[in-house]
């Protein structure tokens, strides 16, 4: 893809990833998924960001509290299953003491999911967040994706606060299975 | 007759004698207070919670600080509960990093109940399959001592499973407030400027 069509108001992903960027963001702690496809692809080939990718999303909760020890700063890519697996490590490293946290969440088992079994933890993502006093932001629209990332990247790291987006199924398009 | 020889204690002593300006992690419990056994430092970050964490936490400060040697020093149990990241780790393979496991076969924290590693498991061959390719178990002094040469030097990652004794010690308390701990390590690496961003 050229850099004219990245730039379009509808390529959330991109427009993530020049978030991301301009923010000098240089971890990125991911577990592969499809929503985040797009993003991490352009992560990938950016040289300054230094992609990490885990076997289960609670190692991402561990390794960016070392990554800001060091100085760096950094995001976890995830789905809302993942949330699930971080619960503990949020609380007892980043809560504890008072790592910023930065978390872009691809929502499942909500608008038009077609998998029962994704129903549970997708409705159960937001309640587990607050329950650890978590910052969330939901987008539900592509216009607003990048000012709300830019803005919870902001107050991640000047306020030490742990801070989630989700972004919707209805944004990022349901699995139908089919394809 | 004790299964194996070599005491907790005089294990990090000797690992971290000459430890200069490494950044040492240690796991919740029993490497917590041998850590602080040897007096406080503030490159000492004391990990109090999240078991299973500690290796990534290092892995998280080496790669910010390539520069810099990273040590994590954390128990078998603690290993255990986070196996998935040695995976993770092979794959970045920062060689700055080391992860030192002190394997007593127990759950010294609650009930020295046996870990996996008294059975059938081996954690340096796991080590080894993750694609940590310079991992060894280590149960002998002159092992020890060569480990302790070369733990504080950037060459190649490492891990070593270093089998110890039951012997239990005195359990020595450092800093627990999970805050200071942070801020007092982030501006003794990078400068006091760093707290006024």
């Amino acid at each position: 893809m050229d850099k004219a069509s990245n730039s379009r108001i509808d390529n959330w992903p991109y427009n993530i990833y020049e978030v991301l960027k301009d923010n000098k963001i240089k971890q990125i702690a991911f577990v592969p998924d499809a929503g985040h496809k797009d993003l991490i692809d352009y992560c990938e080939n950016d040289k300054n960001m230094n992609m990490v990718s885990l076997t289960s999303e609670e190692e991402g909760v561990g390794l960016l509290a070392g990554a800001w020890l060091g100085g760096e700063k950094g995001v976890l890519l995830m789905q809302s299953s993942g949330v699930g697996n971080c619960i503990n490590t949020i609380a007892s490293i980043t809560r504890a003491c008072d790592f910023p946290l930065l978390m872009l969440v691809t929502m499942r088992g909500e608008w038009n999911e077609f998998n029962p079994w994704q129903v549970p933890m997708g409705k159960a993502t937001l309640k587990v967040l607050e329950a650890l006093n978590v910052n969330v932001s939901r987008c539900e629209e592509i216009y607003n994706v990048s000012d709300t990332v830019n803005a919870m990247v902001g107050l991640a790291y000047k306020t030490n606060s742990i801070n989630a987006v989700l972004l919707s199924q209805k944004l990022i398009g349901a699995k139908d299975f089919k394809d | 007759m004790p299964k194996f020889r070599l005491n907790r204690r005089h294990v990090i002593s000797k690992l971290l004698k000459e430890r200069q300006d490494s950044l040492v992690v240690n796991g919740l419990g029993g490497t917590c207070w041998d850590l602080a056994s040897l007096g406080d430092n503030d490159f000492n970050f004391y990990v109090w919670g999240g078991m299973g964490n500690a290796c990534m936490i290092g892995l998280g400060l080496a790669l910010s600080q390539p520069e810099k040697k990273v040590i994590v020093i954390t128990g078998d149990g603690e290993m255990l509960m986070g196996i998935g990241s040695l995976a993770t780790i092979a794959l970045k393979n920062p060689k700055n990093f080391s992860i030192v496991i002190f394997d007593n076969e127990l759950y010294g924290e609650t009930g020295n109940q046996k870990t996996h590693t008294a059975y059938s498991t081996n954690l340096s061959q796991i080590a080894i399959g993750a694609g940590i390719k310079n991992s060894s178990i280590i149960s002998s002094e002159e092992e020890l001592l060569l480990l302790s040469s070369e733990i504080h030097k950037i060459k190649n990652l490492t891990f070593s499973q270093i089998k110890i004794n039951q012997q239990q010690e005195e359990i020595v308390l450092p800093i627990r407030e999970g805050s200071y701990i942070k801020s007092r390590f982030r501006k003794a690496l990078l400068g006091e400027k760093i707290l006024l961003e």
